[in-house]
């Protein structure tokens, strides 16, 4: 059977391969050995993940989008299938795009469900070549992922010492295993060489364009910004997805941060009892000096509420990262969304608002994470950076992480022992620059310093208070401070088309997809300007930018549009002019979905 | 209830602690709580200990939750930094101001609705890690400041200002902090001064997880007869099973105790407690004895007071976690950032 007759022919370092697995068989190893290989041979690539909840036994997929071009979003399109879960044949089969391969374990010939006429199949008896190749049980299992690794490199034309050497790194020590999963790969390869038309016209053709560049997931970036940072005290309670985040910190304070002779730790990471105590700690650590954090995911951050609105009243630093998942309540808590834009703004009672930064990719991660200390100092307020599962969890193809020496934190306005000394009088809360920023002092500074940090009424000079006025003067220097937050934050990243009078808005993680979906319309004629916001509260360049539109699409991943809604409360473009792109299905958006809804509104005459 | 401040008049007699400073230097704001709360004479009692401890205030950070107990680090030390938290969340505070400055002597005021029902479980894992504080519970059976309610540490029988009479089984902090290796518990009555100010002494050079219950009486809501926390009722049933007193490093155990009775523990910064035993069946040693001893008296209807467990080998937070002798908020910051060096290093591990 000729393969390749089937498939449009220019397809090479162009298409999607989407491995469907049962989740605890070993496959995640497989499809990253894929995904690094593709990189390695100097391919731009993608990779998600789209995981159970579970630890063994359900259905799990992973998708590697192979982009010569560098479009780092899911296309929408699926060219190639591994199928490995006879549970979702049907389903795998159907999400395939026409033209497609669809590659299964003919051990067991499936022909009443593999019947699709579009679409090529091409059975490898996988199981049955592991079950005659080895003995052992677990490896018979495990080693059908590596034979499937094999078929693709003959079916991919990957390079096969690329394979074999990252095989190596990893078995190096453990050389039976080393040689079951050479063999296992040999036995793929062979197979689907001595089988099929190789290579297919979806092939991995060498390029040079992955120099410079990493694959890495946004926690562990992040986790590096901590570490670049200073930060010292990190607290937090485990919960998917975000709990990488704290495992990479951790990793990376043993190896950075320990006193090689005293074994003296320069951190101190507290497993708290639960979120609640964990921002207590954050807290608790920003008031006496250090750089604190706590990564959490939504429940958490409801959790956190009522301490994240006492340190927006009380004026305490803090940075939160809540890498979103699917919600509402325990949702699904190994998918992707953003749908905690709201909650996070205006989290806890009382008019309160907090600042956000929304990272798009690893690299944006790795810096907003630095920044997000720099303004909680500064500001004297909660930063929380919104990640999702998406950019959190999956590895993307970035830029070299690289760090400037040149770098001091901005611990804000602190005055010690010696400031102290030099003036009349210390009042914790008054405004003495105008800016709305007051100035405060850390325990242990002396009596002229000290102060009582409280979440009820108090007055401009720290007092309690339940007077009218006075308690009105602090929140409305409140006020003024928020105003200057909007000219410290990061500006939305805007990409201006001559003379396009439409715009998208969009956030975080759609990005790639945005971005790509902008090229695609303009190809067809569609022009549009695109603005990523990657701050809140928002500044001027934000308003301006809607302000050159007529009409804004506002592409966000949750059903209730929350990105548009806060557009909506807090700058004045009228909501009539806003039209929302939703996707919330709890996989990563893609550049299909905004290309149609775009080509839709268009045809129903509603943009132009 | 007054707001007028409270002149700072030195009088000429007053006496002065080795650092120079009187009394007053320890005092803080004008108590705004009702005339006779226990918690005032708890208050009075902190200043005592940490003015004859010669502790500087800056040295010191007051912490609290929410109630009128909670209210009363405003009323000591202020000269010292405060934290009036969220209900129940002190603890979490505390363990990050201990993680990011361990210079600092931490003391926690809380009560029992704050400590025992919202914040039952900061407490206990502020307890768990062994966090290097000194944590008061003015423990009066009721909810203070939301008018009345009972508080999970009343007393089955024991009878609402309204009539109501509680049924369910009290948490008693004392009982759980013995049963969960706390490494500090103690007891004692607002209205008992002499045994206060040295428990209170030694709680603070603990290091570790100091847990004092001081049973503190609620003149308005929960003083009445057929009250188990009122000051009647607490006389009545208070009994010492030892008596501490706390010795500074430098001074010598002059007093002269019969041999046999006296115990002095050692404290990690070469103060002493010399224990006393009222009752010769109680042992401070040996956790099992003392919680069934406590138990028993509880029983019977005696509330068993004093040091009641002391144990100064057990590793504090700090000494979980490896961190340095000096606080984590003051290393420079070229100790902390790896480097542009080691960032290109790091590269390769993700290629
Ligand atoms: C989240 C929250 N829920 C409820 C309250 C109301 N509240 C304030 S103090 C208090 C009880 C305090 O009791 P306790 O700790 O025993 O202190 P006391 O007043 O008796 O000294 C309650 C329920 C609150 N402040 N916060
Ligand atoms: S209500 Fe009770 S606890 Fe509160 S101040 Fe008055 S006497 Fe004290
Ligand atoms: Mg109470």
């Amino acid at each position: 059977m000729s393969a390749k007759s089937r498939i449009n022919a220019s397809r090479a370092n162009d298409f999607v391969i989407r491995l469907a697995n049962v989740n605890g068989t070993g496959s995640a190893s497989a499809n990253g050995l894929l995904m690094k290989t593709i990189f390695r041979m100097g391919v731009p690539v993608m990779g998600k993940n789209f995981f159970p909840s579970n630890i063994q036994g359900l259905p799990t997929w992973y998708e590697i989008r192979v982009t010569r071009d560098h479009h780092l979003a899911r296309s929408g399109e699926i060219d190639i299938m591994v199928a490995m879960n006879a549970e979702t044949y049907q389903q795998d089969l159907k999400s395939l795009s026409p033209g497609g391969v669809f590659l299964y374990d003919s051990t067991w010939p499936r022909h009443s469900v593999v019947n699709r006429q579009d679409v090529t199949i091409l059975g490898v008896p996988l199981a049955k070549m592991c079950n005659e190749h080895f003995t052992n049980a677990r490896a018979r299992i495990l080693m059908k992922n590596m034979a499937y690794v094999g078929a693709l490199a003959s079916l991919l034309e990957l390079d096969r010492e690329i394979i074999e050497d990252a095989v190596h790194r990893t078995f190096a020590s453990k050389q039976p295993l080393l040689q079951a999963n050479m063999d296992a790969i040999e036995l793929g390869a062979n197979y689907a060489s001595e089988h099929f038309d190789c290579p297919l016209p979806t092939r991995v053709e060498p390029m040079n364009e992955t120099a410079g560049k990493i694959m890495i997931d946004g926690n562990t970036a992040s986790a590096l910004g901590c570490l670049f940072a200073g930060a010292t005290v990190g607290a937090w309670y485990p919960i998917t997805p975000s709990t990488s985040l704290m495992d990479a910190f951790k990793s990376f304070c043993e190896r950075y941060r320990v006193d090689r002779d005293t074994g003296t730790r320069n951190y101190c990471i507290v497993q708290a009892e639960d979120e609640l105590a964990a921002i207590g700690i954050v807290l608790g650590a920003t008031w006496n000096g250090a750089r604190a954090f706590t990564p959490t995911s939504g429940p958490g951050l409801s959790l956190m509420s009522e301490f994240i609105g006492y340190a927006y009243f009380a004026e305490l630093p803090a940075v939160l990262f809540d890498v979103q998942r699917v919600g509402p309540s325990t949702g699904m808590p190994t998918r992707t969304q953003q749908a905690d834009i709201l909650s996070a703004a205006y989290a806890s009672h009382g008019d309160t608002r907090h600042v956000l930064l929304f990272p798009a990719n690893p690299n944006e991660c790795f810096e907003l994470s630095v920044e997000a200390f720099d303004l909680a100092d500064r500001l004297q307020t909660p930063v929380i950076v919104l990640l999702d599962l998406d950019i959190g969890m999956n590895d993307w193809m970035c830029d070299d992480l690289e760090w400037d020496d040149s770098y001091r934190p901005d611990r804000g306005k602190v005055l010690g022992a010696d400031e102290l000394e030099s003036i009349e009088s210390f009042y914790r809360y008054l405004d003495v620059d105008g800016d709305g920023i007051p100035y405060r002092t850390y325990p242990g500074v002396g009596r002229k310093g000290a102060y009582f940090v409280r979440g009820s009424g108090h007055n401009k000079y720290g007092g309690y208070t339940e007077d009218a006025d006075e308690y009105q003067e602090v929140v409305d220097r409140l006020v003024r401070k928020w105003e200057t937050a909007a000219t410290l934050v990061p500006a939305p990243v805007v990409q201006r088309r001559k003379s396009a009078e439409w715009g998208i808005v969009s956030v975080g993680s759609c990005d790639y997809a945005v971005a790509e979906a902008v090229e695609v319309l303009a190809r067809r004629g569609i022009h549009l300007s695109y603005m990523r916001v990657k701050a809140f509260p928002f500044s001027e360049a934000v308003t301006e930018f809607l302000h050159q539109h007529k009409r804004i699409f506002v592409v966000e991943q949750n059903r209730d549009a929350q990105l548009k809604s806060l557009l909506t409360l807090e700058t004045d473009y009228p909501k009539e002019r806003m039209e929302s792109i939703l996707h919330y299905s709890g996989l990563p958006i893609d550049r299909r979905c905004v290309v149609e809804a775009i080509e839709a509104s268009v045809a129903r005459g509603e943009a132009a | 209830m007054t707001f007028i401040a409270k002149p700072k008049i030195v009088h000429k007699g007053l006496s002065r602690n080795a650092l120079g400073l009187t009394i007053r230097d320890y005092e803080g704001g004008m108590s705004t709580l009702c005339a006779g709360c226990g918690h005032d004479s708890v208050t009075s009692a902190i200043v005592q200990a940490f003015f004859e401890l010669d502790i500087p205030p800056n040295q010191v950070a007051k912490l609290s939750g929410i109630g009128c107990s909670s209210k009363t680090p405003a009323y000591f030390l202020d000269a010292s930094h405060g934290f009036n938290a969220v209900h129940g969340r002190m603890p979490s505070i505390a363990t990050g101001a201990s993680a990011a400055n361990r210079k600092l002597y931490l003391i926690g005021v809380s009560g029992d609705g704050d400590s025992l029902s919202i914040g039952l479980g900061q407490f206990s894992h502020a307890l768990r890690r062994n966090l290097d504080m000194l944590y008061i519970i003015e423990n009066n059976g009721v909810y203070g400041l939301t008018k009345g309610q009972f508080s999970a540490s009343a007393d089955v029988g024991t009878k609402a200002k309204k009539g109501e009479v509680n049924e369910q089984q009290p948490i008693d902090p004392v009982q759980m902090a013995m049963a969960q290796g706390g490494t500090f518990v103690a007891r004692s009555f607002s209205g008992d001064k002499d045994q206060l100010v040295p428990m209170i002494k030694a709680g603070i050079r603990h290091k570790g997880f100091g847990l004092i219950d001081v049973l503190s009486p609620c003149v308005t809501f929960n003083d009445h007869e057929d009250s188990t926390k009122s000051y009647a009722y607490t006389r009545r049933f208070f009994h010492p099973a030892v008596h501490a007193d706390f010795v500074p490093p430098a001074e010598e155990i002059r007093t002269a105790y019969d041999d046999g009775e006296a115990m002095p523990v050692e404290m990690h910064d070469g103060s002493r407690i010399v224990l006393r035993k009222v009752s010769d069946q109680y042992n401070v040693h040996n956790r099992g004895a003392a919680l069934d001893f406590i138990r028993s008296h509880h029983r019977r209807g005696e509330i068993i007071t004093g040091l009641l467990y002391i144990d100064e080998a057990e590793p504090d937070m700090h000494g979980i976690s490896r961190t340095p002798d000096a606080p984590l908020a003051q290393v420079p910051f070229e100790e902390l950032c790896p480097g542009s060096q080691a960032m290109a290093g790091l590269q390769e591990r993700f290629r």
